[in-house]
């Protein structure tokens, strides 16, 4: 059995499985596109957000 | 009658170009076969005279000189007379080099904490920071315990209780900064005539933004020779007109920062500007992250349709139509 004949057999043959493999991707998708762009934002302002500064004035 | 008359000289005038091209194009071709039904040349002659065209470029036209116009104030090419002096505009500031002016860049938050130490020590005498609670400092220069412990610092009046009296209570985190005058009266009295502006939005209120608001307050200079400023005034080249009834409030070592960074006139006009910058756009750092990932997004989804466009075309932009003329089978 190719790959391609693979992933058609499990993801695109159901529609059920298709719509919840489209669904599950967008959310994982989301999540990990959210978490790339945040740390990259963080490298690049490394030192001036608050979550940088917060250690400094909070007490537990 | 106006649309008629210009799409018949429209018509004259684009004559002379499409001509010439179109004779090169079929004397490169004659001989060889057609390619496609619509004769290009005469479809571009069409598109030149036809009235949209026209009547989209008029508007066109109109809309960029109402830009321009809008954006600067005179039309474009138009000389003009003024009666007044420039300095009546104000000294354009200097484009200060802001840690929160690139597009990836968020603000300086410990500096936004310093300005605002210099807004409560020396601006809030004066000025009023309506649209800012307590609570918007949660999360941006103050913990919540510091910033509950400011609020219940100042007493706020709040009612009507059971007895229909109001009755004055230590302040919340969803407080908003208090007013320095009750009424606008009072602000004018208590400045000789002049109305502090609330600081709120004063950076996006403003030509030059925090440029602007920085070069005002470290500005300050003796009139030059020939300039009479009122008493009661003060001479600041930078504000239109040059007299403002604010006088110098930032002196060197005004006030005592806690992170130890020396308080010269410079660094606290950046930090409340800094400051004064969050509070007139406090969704910034959050705005300019879903830009990114807008970017991202929206580029990668473009280059994915063109594509697909491309794929899909494949086969039609490819093929060749061949003409197998009929075979004579009488013979
Ligand atoms: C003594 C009272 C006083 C204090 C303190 C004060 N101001 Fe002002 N401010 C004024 C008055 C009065 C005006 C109105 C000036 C005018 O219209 O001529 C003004 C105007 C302004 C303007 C508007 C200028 C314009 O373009 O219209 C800004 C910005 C400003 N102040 C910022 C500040 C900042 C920042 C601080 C703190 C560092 C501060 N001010 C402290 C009284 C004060």
């Amino acid at each position: 059995m190719s790959l391609s004949t693979a992933v058609y057999q499990t993801f695109f043959k159901r529609n059920s499985i298709f719509v919840s493999t489209v669904f599950a991707g967008a959310f994982a998708f989301g999540v990990g596109f959210d978490l790339g762009v945040t740390a990259f934002y963080d490298r690049w302002n490394a030192g001036k957000q608050w979550k940088d500064i917060r250690h400094k004035y909070v007490q537990e | 009658m106006l649309s008629r008359l210009s799409a018949g000289a429209l018509k004259r005038a684009a004559s002379v170009g499409p001509t010439r091209a179109s004779t090169l194009i079929s004397s490169s071709r004659s001989g060889s076969v057609r390619f496609a039904s619509t004769n290009s040349s005469a479809a571009f002659e069409n598109l030149a005279n036809s009235r949209a065209t026209l009547a989209g470029l008029s508007l066109f036209t109109a809309g960029s000189i109402a830009w321009y116009t809008h954006l600067y104030g005179t039309f474009p090419f138009v000389g003009e007379v003024h009666a007044g002096h420039l300095s009546d505009e104000g000294l354009h500031p200097a484009s200060y080099p802001w840690p929160h002016s690139g597009i990836l860049d968020t603000f300086d938050h410990a500096s936004i904490r310093r300005g605002y130490q210099v807004y409560r020590e020396v601006c809030a005498a004066c000025h009023s920071l309506d649209r800012i609670a307590w609570r918007n400092l949660v999360g941006v220069s103050h913990t919540a315990d510091e910033a509950r412990v400011m609020a219940e610092e100042v007493e706020y009046t709040d009612g009507p209780n059971a007895e229909g009296e109001m009755f004055q209570r230590p302040g919340k985190l969803a407080d908003y900064m208090p007013p320095p005058y009750p009424n606008e009266e009072a602000a004018r009295a208590g400045n000789a005539g002049a109305l502090p502006p609330d600081l709120s939005l004063i950076v996006k209120a403003r030509h030059g933004a925090a440029d602007y608001v920085f070069s005002l307050l470290t500005g300050y200079m003796d009139p030059p020779a020939g300039v009479e400023i009122r008493e009661g005034m003060n001479y600041n080249p930078y504000f239109p007109g040059g007299a403002i009834s604010m006088a110098r409030v930032l002196f060197d070592g005004l006030v005592e920062y806690e992170d130890g960074t020396p308080a010269t006139t410079s660094q606290m006009a950046k930090d409340v500007v800094t400051f004064l910058s969050w509070a007139a756009e406090p969704e910034h750092d959050e705005r300019k992250k879903y830009g990114i990932k807008a970017v991202i997004l929206f580029s990668s989804l473009t280059l994915i349709s063109l594509y697909i466009k491309r794929f899909k075309w494949t086969s039609i932009k490819n093929r060749k139509i061949f003409y197998n003329p009929p075979v004579d089978k009488t013979h």
